[in-house]
């Protein structure tokens, strides 16, 4: 075995040097199913979120994309607490919060704040808007009972809404404002995280870009850490420097965002992101080529073995089934979860995590090697990463034995 | 589906247990001393009081009492006091020693007229009342709407014994309109006596009871004729009478089927009032001649056979669900 | 039995074939809808959700409807299946399929085209599928219904629909619920239940909005490819100028129930000349452009269809109203006119120089990248070609 190439840098646990605010370790949360006997039993879990670690920077933002279904809603409303986790850690601010009793969570809570999708349910509809603004205010004690309206006021004007206008009920707004009393009453606690879960999708166009732009605006100017949870690729593009992709409930790829739409090394990102329609791409007469992905997510209660994604991928091996290929770093801010990653149609000729797994080409375990799992779950990003340049050329060396079982050369199973 | 109906017995089960306990310990607990009930009013010594009292078992444990009860209706259980023996095979709810019954035969006997009321009267309320609600429905904002959601409420505002009272006074002793009412075996005296008697209480009991029915069978029809799979077939081109009774119908019927389970359980409350004015001898009617007496035994049996009655109604109801929701029975 | 109902199929199929030969002759494209009005009375007043619409389409083409909410994409859509309840609904004007006009149609004879000739899919496939009924017995009760044949072989259309649409194991999963079905799957059922008469025009009202984005790329995918198969008319309407860049050969953009906007597709997505438009183009973000800069939103609210404003119904939120002189764009209604592109771009806007005013202030805000392109291609400003 090759030793890993890593380039060496000077050791420091986070590459901008901010603190994270929201540090998330191996979380997971499985969901029972009951069997439909006449005694019910627990027959499997629906692995919703299966071993999600990622951070967020203070006042940053990161952005979880993937389809319905991959677990973005649950990690986002684990964090809130809104649901207890299966296991794993979630430090805020340094303190671990994911085994807080709800009696422990409340000063926290606060500090967690959450909008959500469809800014006509989540508003009580007999509360008039000074009394949502306003109720948290008074719940924790955040201003005396006498400026709970002066505060209620600055709030509405903060964003963007009449601040006489606070005995008004929800229904008197349109869509787009009430998404901005929601973002009031999330700001009303002064949070320094804000989960928002799909904010804008259930908004007009033309409204979708004055909520995002609010949202840039007091992300500014109170420093909030966003964990922004969309299906809209272009959306969490324009918000977030973070982005993470989640498949099935495991998150598949993590970098910064130049890196992750103009570079993606997993073939579903690579998949999701040649199925947005770009209007100008089209405009133009140049369309980009479409991977298609064929057949539907599988079970999230029984997902396939090794990698989940490889009932679906063009480029998938035996190794795929056998060993769940695990987030390595391949670049700076880049992380992907995949035996073959690369670049679109420059596939690898030998799986990248062999090293990190322990393991030969066909996914069996090498005797005498050290894998590296326990690395692999942290968050964050580090300093010494995998570089694939290299890589490629240690491959190389190896290949004289070895690329004879290799059975395809490259993906194929893609179209126009 | 098998296992989801099984649940359903279960807990039916569970609910008559429960019945069982509680109306045991209000008559343990309760003001009235059974035992006094048994003890004529003018000879009655303490002696004697006392006599009854430990003949009727009433001043064991509460726990043997309630166990000996229960034995009864799995095993059976012959009651002797004094000279006199009953003979009580299971299931035994006990024995009247007012009437010197097995109050499970007792019942038994005067279970088909009530059965016969509750369907008769239940299935001409659901056929009236959807009807009306789906009419209703159909023609909405007309006059012809306005006129059964109003009569549907004024009939509703009006106490049921009322409209029972009246009816019989009026159309039975008065005009005459309907034959005399009562309850004739259709076995023995033929269906034709046995309608014939039953009528009038039929009708009472369904008109009064259709009105829930035709409002909730509008509502929900309005509901789903504004449902997208309704767009969706008369988007296929299907005739106006196949979108509304195939697919508007179908889905507005399920909130229906749940009026249906808890009206039930309202309906046997009004057998009381149904029975005893129509002179019907049925489990209503006993129960309120054993209040009067301060029978025991039957009171409590007539109260476990009216939960057994609205459990069995809506385990009824939670198949009708699954043979009506795929979900449901699929799940 | 079975030869008879293949009688029947075959009688049914030449009369059809007669009716399409010598039918009611037509000339011209196969929807021609004109001076479309819908509105809807209510207590609070005239609701008009569609004013004064007008637009064609050929057999083989597709038309992209794009607006908000409340635009009147839909409402006018819904009129051409006569899907509103013409109790509730005032409708005026001309819609001619296949010559045909549907305008005061009975609902008799409306009921023979709806579903037959003309089919519409929905935004959300689980709840425009009755949740009580299987997939195969939806798809084929809308074969029943314009076809005289046994269930049997109505069932068999069903499974050979839904083996079109890719669903797989067709055979197999034809007595499947809805529920049973997942998303894209759904969608595809509705579009085999669509397609299973044959329709010359398919409305697809935001067929993919509600799905994800992979999945929406199959749907979209296998549209195009059924509309090459069966050579039907498409309307596509959505809020989404990305499904439209891909689909239409057309685009109609509609604001507060009006076209403002109406032109070949690659056309008016390079040049588009009405404000609202530019305005839909630099709202929404993409996955290529420039993440540095902020989104550049329609200001205020769509405009209420009860107490339209006068004038222009968007000059309350056109940024653009002040160059127009005399207060126009407040007191005077624009016509749906000509643009300075050529006679089919149309545009419905006072703006004198809308293509300047794009090409100086607008592009290079939305997309930098992209004015070099377009200002070579529209500098000789001849009308460009079709797509």
């Amino acid at each position: 075995m090759t030793q890993p190439e890593v380039a060496a840098a000077p050791a420091s646990t986070d590459g901008s040097g901010q603190r994270p605010i929201l540090e998330v370790t191996n979380l997971r949360k499985y969901f029972p199913v009951q069997s439909a006997g006449v005694i019910r039993r627990t027959i499997g879990h629906v692995q919703a979120v299966d071993g999600v670690s990622f951070q967020v920077e203070q006042g940053g933002a990161l952005g979880l994309v993937g389809e319905s279904g991959c677990g973005k809603s649950t990690t986002g409303r684990l964090i809130t607490r809104l649901l207890d986790p299966t296991s794993g850690s979630m430090k805020f601010n340094g303190r671990e919060i994911g085994n807080l009793s709800n009696k422990q969570m409340l000063p926290l809570r606060k500090e967690i704040q959450m909008i959500f999708q469809d800014p006509y349910s989540s508003l009580n509809p007999r509360h008039t808007v000074g009394t949502i603004v306003g109720t948290p205010l008074r719940v924790h004690k955040m201003v005396p009972d006498k400026q709970v309206l002066t505060r209620v006021k600055e709030l509405l004007e903060v964003v963007g809404l009449n601040p006489e206008h606070y005995n008004r009920y929800p229904s008197e707004f349109s869509g787009g404002q009430r998404q901005r009393i929601g973002v009031a009453r999330a700001l009303a606690l002064q949070p320094k995280v804000l989960v928002a879960d799909e904010p804008v999708s259930a908004l007009d166009v033309s409204i979708q870009a004055q909520v995002v732009n609010l949202l840039q605006d007091v992300q500014k100017e109170f420093n909030i850490a966003f964990l922004f949870i969309a299906h809209d690729l272009a959306v969490v593009r324009h918000f977030c420097p973070d982005v993470a992709v989640m498949y099935l409930g495991k998150i598949v790829e993590i970098a910064d965002r130049e890196t992750l739409y103009a570079r993606p090394h997993h073939p579903y990102t690579q998949a999701l992101l040649s199925a947005v329609p770009d209007v100008k791409q089209a405009a133009i007469g140049g369309r980009r080529e479409r991977i298609r992905l064929e057949g539907d997510v599988p079970s999230p209660v029984n997902p396939p073995s090794g990698c989940r994604f490889r009932t679906r991928c063009w480029m998938a091996q035996d190794i795929c089934a056998k060993q769940e290929p695990p987030l390595l770093q391949i670049g700076p801010k880049h992380k992907v979860a995949c035996h073959f990653a690369g670049e679109y149609g420059a596939m690898p000729t030998s799986p990248i995590t062999l090293d990190a797994l322990g393991v030969d080409q066909h996914g069996t375990p090498v005797s005498g090697a050290a894998p590296s799992t326990e690395d692999l779950i942290k968050p964050g990003f580090s300093d010494a990463y995998t570089n694939l340049e290299t890589h490629k050329s240690s491959s190389e060396r190896l290949v004289g034995d070895r690329i004879v079982d290799d059975p395809k050369g490259e993906g194929t199973a893609t179209e126009k | 589906m098998f296992g989801y109906i099984i649940r359903r017995a279960v807990s039916g089960i569970l609910v008559l247990l429960a019945t069982s306990v509680a109306v045991f310990a209000l008559f343990f607990y309760g003001p009235s001393n059974p035992a006094l009930a048994y003890c004529p009013e003018t000879r009655c010594t303490p002696e004697r009081l006392a006599n009854i009292t430990e003949s009727l078992g009433l001043d064991r444990p509460v726990l043997e009492q309630y166990g000996g009860y229960m034995k009864g209706i799995v095993a059976g259980n012959d009651f002797e006091a004094g000279a006199i023996s009953i003979p009580c095979d299971a299931p035994c709810l006990g024995v009247s020693f007012k009437l010197r019954v097995d109050v499970a035969d007792y019942l038994l006997a005067r279970f088909p007229a009530t059965l016969s009321l509750a369907v008769g009267g239940v299935a001409i309320a659901v056929t009236l009342g959807t009807a009306l609600g789906i009419f209703a429905s159909r023609v909405r904002g007309t006059l012809a709407d306005k006129l059964i959601v109003g009569s549907s409420l004024v009939i509703n505002a009006v106490p049921y014994y009322l409209v029972a009272l009246l009816a019989f006074l009026y159309l039975i002793s008065e005009w005459g309109i309907f034959p005399q009412s009562g309850y004739v075996s259709p076995f023995t005296a033929g269906p034709i006596s046995w309608a014939a008697g039953l009528l009038l209480p039929w009708l009472v009991i369904g008109i009064t009871s259709s009105t829930q029915y035709a409002r909730f069978s509008r509502g929900s029809m309005i509901e789903s004729m504004n449902e997208d799979y309704v767009r969706t077939a008369r988007a296929k081109g299907l005739s106006d009478r196949m979108v509304t009774l195939k697919h508007a119908l179908r889905s507005a019927v399920v909130p229906v089927v749940t009026i249906m389970g808890l009206e039930f359980a309202a309906l046997l409350a009004g057998t009381i009032f149904t029975e005893r004015i129509f002179d019907i001898q049925g489990i209503g009617k006993t129960a309120l001649d054993a209040i009067g007496t301060k029978d025991l035994p039957i009171i409590a049996a007539t109260v476990l056979i009216a939960a057994a009655f609205v459990v069995t109604a809506n385990i009824v109801v939670d198949i009708i669900y699954s043979l009506l929701d795929p979900r449901v029975r699929l799940s | 039995m079975t030869e008879a109902s293949n009688f029947l199929t075959e009688q049914n199929a030449r009369e059809a074939d007669q009716r399409r030969a010598d039918g009611p002759g037509f000339e011209g494209p196969y929807l021609v809808v004109e001076n479309l009005h819908v509105s809807f009375p209510t207590a609070d007043g005239t609701v008009q959700a569609v004013t004064d619409m007008s637009y064609s389409l050929e057999q083989g083409k597709t038309l992209g409807i794009v607006g908000e909410s409340g635009s009147g994409k839909s409402v006018s859509s819904m009129a051409i299946m006569g899907l509103h309840d013409m109790k509730r609904t005032h409708m005026t004007g001309s819609i001619r399929v296949g010559g045909r006009e549907i305008v005061g149609l009975s609902n008799n004879k409306m009921q023979s085209l709806r579903g037959g000739e003309v089919a519409m899919i929905f935004q959300d496939p689980l709840s425009s599928l009755h949740p009580f009924y299987s997939i195969g017995s939806q798809i084929s009760e809308a074969y029943l219904a314009h076809n005289k044949v046994s269930r049997s072989k109505a069932k068999a259309k069903a499974v050979e629909m839904l083996d079109r649409v890719g669903i797989p194991q067709a055979r197999s999963r034809v007595d499947d619920y809805p529920h049973q079905f997942s998303g894209g799957m759904r969608q595809r059922a509705m579009i085999a239940m669509a397609l299973v008469n044959d329709p010359k025009l398919l409305i697809a009202d935001e067929p993919t909005t509600a799905l994800d984005v992979t999945v929406q790329a199959q749907i979209l995918d296998l549209l195009q490819e059924l509309q090459r198969d069966f050579n039907s008319a498409i309307i596509i309407i959505t809020h989404d100028l990305g499904v439209v860049a891909e689909m239409a050969d057309q685009v109609l953009v509609m604001y507060g129930g009006r076209a403002v906007e109406h032109g070949p597709t690659k056309e008016l997505l390079t040049h588009p000349e009405m404000p609202y438009t530019w305005g839909l183009l630099s709202s929404v973000p993409d996955v290529t452009a420039d993440t540095s800069g902020r989104l550049i939103p329609i200001p205020g609210n769509p405009p209420s269809l009860l107490n339209p404003p006068s004038g222009c119904s968007f000059h309350p939120r056109c940024p653009h109203r002040d160059k127009v002189p005399g207060d126009l764009c407040r007191t005077e209604l624009p016509l749906l006119v000509e643009g300075t592109r050529g006679p089919e771009h149309l545009k419905r806007c006072h703006l004198a120089n809308p293509d300047m005013i794009y090409e100086t202030e607008v592009l290079p805000e939305i997309a930098p990248d992209l004015v070099d392109l377009t200002v070579a291609d529209g500098a000789d400003h001849v009308a460009p070609e079709n797509r």
